[in-house]
């Protein structure tokens, strides 16, 4: 036969052929809307003109114009400070609330108080950016709103939070937490429900109390996932969600609430400056490969976890 | 030792052990208890709000239950005409995006689950590479633009179908819970691999269908991103936006001008956005439930170690 001498890998294609077909929208997919984008990034170093299109549009001079422009515009400091410090701080609050929650929740017998508790607390997560923001003008709003209450009760004048560029990270972390602490803290629930329960029994006849085994048992068995998780917040340090600051944003708490990602869209959409904001984009990207591997290198180092 | 100054010692550490352990319990209750609070409290106050006289909320009366009871805020809704159009649009969106998001992802990680796909590990890592690199805003867009894409319906539902997290998690069930043995029984049967994977594979993968379905189904009701940059007709608006307007920029249409009329505006304006965070929230709650049973079932462990 002509094809006794075909090589495996052909014959396994050719036998599986209906795997590559139930896998080719997803491919077709990704290069049409994500590798396609990917080459687009060179317009960064080019003057690009729409009636060009990219390939035509003639090289930027020198190639760095728009990186250059960044790096002397006046939103530089003012991005590249704001989003590594509303992730650092989102970090210290947000990272160790879930897995605090997840002992908590551990604690419970299983039961309606329980079940109860779980789908309440997961439940915030499921609104969207926009209400969510919503809430925090409605509850934060001196006139309207909740806090105005407290404070007509508590006898003082209500601050205008949502105005005060010193208050917009503390607004933007803690919303998070009360929306997002529940839902994060499944995956730490799920590690925990791994334990095998021998170990709590050989603890409680060695006379381990409830904190010991807690702190002796619970604790030590999260720290794989919670390692990984925090590589991969600490190598998204530079990148911050665009939504939810966006939506937050006013003109007065501008200095304390541009970041890279408004910036970009405020350039590129906006105003229409395509390769300056493509150069932007690309200058974060960037930074975050490089913090992404040094984290995982640093990880690897001092423990066995690490991405990969 | 001898035996009973042993048991004695045990005793005393028993004790021990059991007040401290109710001094935990304790606190581990009232904590739960004021998480359960802080949780619950700011969802029932928009809840009552939306029933409750606006002055009496602005004057800080309502706190337990709804005071000077009233449906206008619901009612001022059905004379939004593009809350409505807003509201259909999201309907459609959701239910197409969700139907194309399982259609793209599903499949496709069935495939890349199988051990025997030639080429599985490069073609994972091309996946995942895109977790980490995008062509970012900018170029994304122009490519949108180059396909004849922007402000169009399926701009909403197609682009960006593929989840590679969704990708991974559903990958990870089929390895761990579809046994291989069945697909070598199957084939030796004469099945092919299409038709293992309609009739087979997929009515015994429920739990992870239903899971992907309701994050598609809860990130397309939520969208609004893709609806700020590549929507240009308000006709085309999804619900985020027109709520964006409402909540956010405060653009309420008959909110202007002077004296009663614009008096009441301004109460119903205040009103209606209670009323319309409930109204554009409630289809998610209703169907979360239904769902929620899978989320402990540890269907989106693989996920954190790709």
């Amino acid at each position: 036969m002509k094809t006794s001498y075909q090589n495996p890998a052909a014959k396994n294609i050719r036998q599986n052929w209906g795997l590559y077909l139930l896998l080719l929208p997803s491919v077709i997919l990704l290069i049409c809307f994500a590798y396609k984008p990917m080459y687009g990034v060179i317009i960064a170093f080019k003057d690009y003109k729409s009636a060009s299109g990219i390939i035509g549009s003639p090289w930027a001079d020198p190639w760095y114009k728009y990186f250059l422009r960044f790096f002397k515009s006046f939103q530089f400091k003012t991005t590249i400070t704001n989003t590594p410090l509303i992730n650092i701080y989102s970090l210290t609050v947000n990272f160790p609330l879930p897995i605090i929650m997840a002992l908590i929740i551990n604690q419970m017998h299983a039961g309606k108080f329980k079940r109860v508790f779980q789908t309440i607390t997961y439940m915030p997560h499921f609104i969207s950016t926009v209400v969510m923001v919503g809430l925090i003008r409605i509850f934060l709003s001196p006139g309207i709103g909740f806090m105005g209450n407290i404070c007509n009760l508590l006898g003082i004048e209500a601050p205008n939070l949502m105005g005060e560029a010193s208050a917009f990270k503390s607004i933007y972390v803690w919303s998070d937490a009360w929306q997002h602490t529940g839902w994060d803290s499944i995956i730490y629930i799920a590690a925990l429900s791994n334990i095998d329960i021998y170990l709590y029994e050989a603890a409680t006849i060695d006379g381990a109390s409830k904190l010991q085994k807690l702190r002796y048992i619970d604790i030590p068995m999260l720290i794989p996932t919670a390692s990984i998780l925090l590589i991969m917040r600490v190598g998204n340090l530079m990148s911050l969600g665009f939504e939810k600051v966006y939506l937050m944003q006013n003109d007065l708490n501008l200095s304390a609430s541009e970041v890279i990602a408004t910036y970009v869209y405020k350039i590129g959409i906006n105003g229409a400056q395509y390769s300056y904001s493509a150069a932007i984009n690309m200058f974060n990207t960037i930074i975050n490969f490089i913090l992404l591997i040094t984290v995982n290198q640093i990880t690897k180092k001092i423990s066995e976890n690490s991405l990969w | 030792m001898s035996d009973s100054v042993l048991r004695m010692h045990w005793q005393k550490k028993a004790k021990q052990r059991s007040t401290s352990d109710y001094i935990f319990n304790l606190v581990v209750f009232s904590f739960s208890v004021v998480i359960l609070l802080a949780v619950v409290y700011p969802i029932y106050f928009i809840i009552i709000a939306s029933f409750s006289d606006p002055y009496a909320v602005s004057g800080g009366d309502v706190w337990l239950c709804p005071v000077g009871f009233t449906l206008d805020g619901y009612k001022e809704l059905l004379n939004h005409s593009s809350i409505w159009r807003g509201y259909w649009n999201t309907i459609l969106y959701t239910v197409v995006g969700t139907f194309i998001g399982l259609a793209v992802n599903i499949p496709a990680a069935y495939a890349l689950s199988r051990k025997d796909l030639f080429g599985r590990n490069a073609i994972m890592l091309a996946f995942i590479f895109t977790m980490f690199f995008n062509g970012g805003l900018i170029p994304t867009f122009l490519t949108i633009r180059d396909f004849n894409l922007y402000n169009t319906f399926w701009v909403m539902v197609l682009p960006f179908s593929v989840s590679v997290y969704n990708i991974i998690v559903a990958r990870t069930f089929f390895s761990n819970s579809i046994s291989s043995a069945l697909w070598d029984a199957a084939r030796i049967d004469g099945c092919g691999n299409l038709r293992y994977f309609f009739k087979i594979v997929l009515p015994l993968s429920k739990a992870v269908i239903s899971v992907i379905g309701l994050w598609i189904a809860v990130g397309q009701w939520n969208s609004y991103f893709n609806a700020l940059i590549y929507l240009k007709d308000a006709k085309r608006y999804p619900l985020q936006i027109i709520l964006r307007d409402i909540l956010i920029i405060n653009n309420v249409q008959g909110a202007l001008g002077t004296g009663e009329a614009a008096r009441i505006a301004l109460r119903l304006a205040n009103l209606m956005r209670y009323s319309i965070i409930i109204v554009s929230t409630l289809p998610i709650m209703i169907f979360y439930p239904f769902v929620q049973k899978y989320f402990n079932h540890g269907v989106m462990i693989g996920a954190v170690k790709g």
